[in-house]
């Protein structure tokens, strides 16, 4: 197994799903300016995601391309974490999902700034910038509508008690991961627990919400041991393309 | 020896003076801070752009209208080369370019994260819409004296 080649997928396939599953508010979000934060938070990801697989695909050297990587791959072949995979449900969830990842992904791009690979530390530079913005949107909207109606801290705490168990995936540590650690490419994701942990604590508390007392975390999405049923039902959507016409080009 | 039509490379950042950003015409593609870097290599032509945002639909548009111009100046060996590092930033704007935005009705970038005024009527008296807007580069606002929405491009 070439290490550094899961840590890129790990890294591209989470930004994939989740711009993918963004994308899925296009057109339907709950008012027009949200339609548009919706759609341009995916365009960011999605583009954060061709820095990161093609990378990946130069790495394993196989002749693949980002695409490839993207459109042609099966779900056992992804290594995104399960939160991510997790389906949209209602507009409380889609926006507590993007915190719980935004919260660590600010921590931890910062963190792959000093990677001692310069390119990982080039993609990281570019979309840190992108991942501070989301979360100054995602953490503000979870406290508004925390903050808000009966109703709205109703479907806030919800989405926050279905998701608190998947949410904890990303900082797990595996073999991939202290091999990354030991060349000094990354730190160990459980570095950015503490951080993580202070701002969901914080914002919780201004949002009037609850974090469940329970320490169980779901996995095997980052391994890619185990997915959600969910990451084959949105997969067939998003390769629906490729599946039929392969090779198509526009 | 035959001395090969190379123009000088003040020419060359010149001419991409003239070449808008697709998705705001009034400024150029250099006003905007995404070419990067203008260089001979013998006797190829390197330009090197960068994307605003990473996601930026935009970037292949910028690199087919920056190859279309220099083909009409008859610079047939080019070539583009994309870099994200040093990472895009609004300070990269020219004067020019933030006038001009100005005056299209685009708020400039500032430092405090939110427009100074209304582009229409130079109220001070601004409030958010959305984070987000038209492209990942703006965001709305709203002037609360003259009531015309707004776009407003994020500073970053």
């Amino acid at each position: 197994m070439n290490a550094l080649f899961e840590f890129l997928l790990r890294q591209g396939d989470n930004v994939l799903v989740l711009g993918h599953r963004t994308s899925e508010w296009c057109g339907t979000a709950p008012a027009l300016e949200e339609d548009i934060a919706l759609a341009n938070t995916a365009l960011d990801l999605i583009g954060q995601t061709k820095l990161w697989l093609e990378y990946a695909a130069e790495v394993e050297g196989e002749g693949r391309s980002a695409n490839d990587l993207a459109f042609l791959r099966d779900a056992y072949d992804f290594r995104n974490v399960l939160m991510l995979e997790t389906p949209n449900e209602d507009y409380g969830r889609t926006l507590m999902r993007q915190f719980l990842f935004d919260a660590f992904q600010v921590h931890w791009l910062t963190a792959l700034t000093d990677s001692k690979d310069s390119r990982i530390s080039e993609i990281a530079m570019k979309s840190v910038k992108e991942a501070q913005y989301h979360l100054e949107r995602s953490r503000d909207t979870i406290i508004a509508l925390g903050d808000g109606t009966e109703l709205s801290n109703k479907k806030m705490q919800a989405a926050l008690d279905y998701l608190w168990p998947y949410a904890r995936e990303i900082m797990l540590v595996d073999d991939v991961d202290e091999a990354m650690h030991k060349d000094g490419i990354a730190p160990l994701p459980s570095e950015i627990l503490a951080p993580w942990d202070a701002l969901v604590k914080s914002t919780m508390r201004d949002a009037y919400l609850t974090i469940p007392d329970s320490n169980f975390v779901h996995k095997g999405g980052r391994t890619g041991q185990r997915h959600t049923e969910h990451l084959g039902h949105m997969l067939a959507t998003m390769q629906v393309l490729q599946r039929s016409y392969p090779g198509a080009t526009w | 020896m035959v001395t090969v039509d190379m123009p000088q490379v003040g020419d060359i950042w010149s001419w991409l003076e003239a070449v808008p950003d697709p998705e705001i015409p009034v400024i150029s593609v250099v006003d905007l801070g995404v070419v990067r870097d203008v260089a001979w290599q013998d006797d190829k032509l390197q330009i090197t752009i960068t994307p605003t945002y990473s996601g930026c639909p935009a970037m292949s548009v910028i690199a087919m209208d920056i190859e279309t111009e220099l083909l009409k100046r008859g610079i047939n060996k080019l070539e583009i080369k994309t870099r994200i590092a040093p990472v895009w930033t609004t300070d990269w704007l020219s004067e020019k370019g933030l006038a001009k935005l100005e005056e299209y009705g685009i708020a400039p970038p500032q430092a405090a994260g939110e427009p100074e005024r209304c582009p229409n009527c130079k109220s001070s008296s601004v409030e958010k819409i959305s984070q987000f807007g038209s492209t990942p580069c703006k965001a709305q606002w709203r002037c609360k004296e003259c009531l015309e929405p707004f776009d407003y491009f994020k500073c970053i």
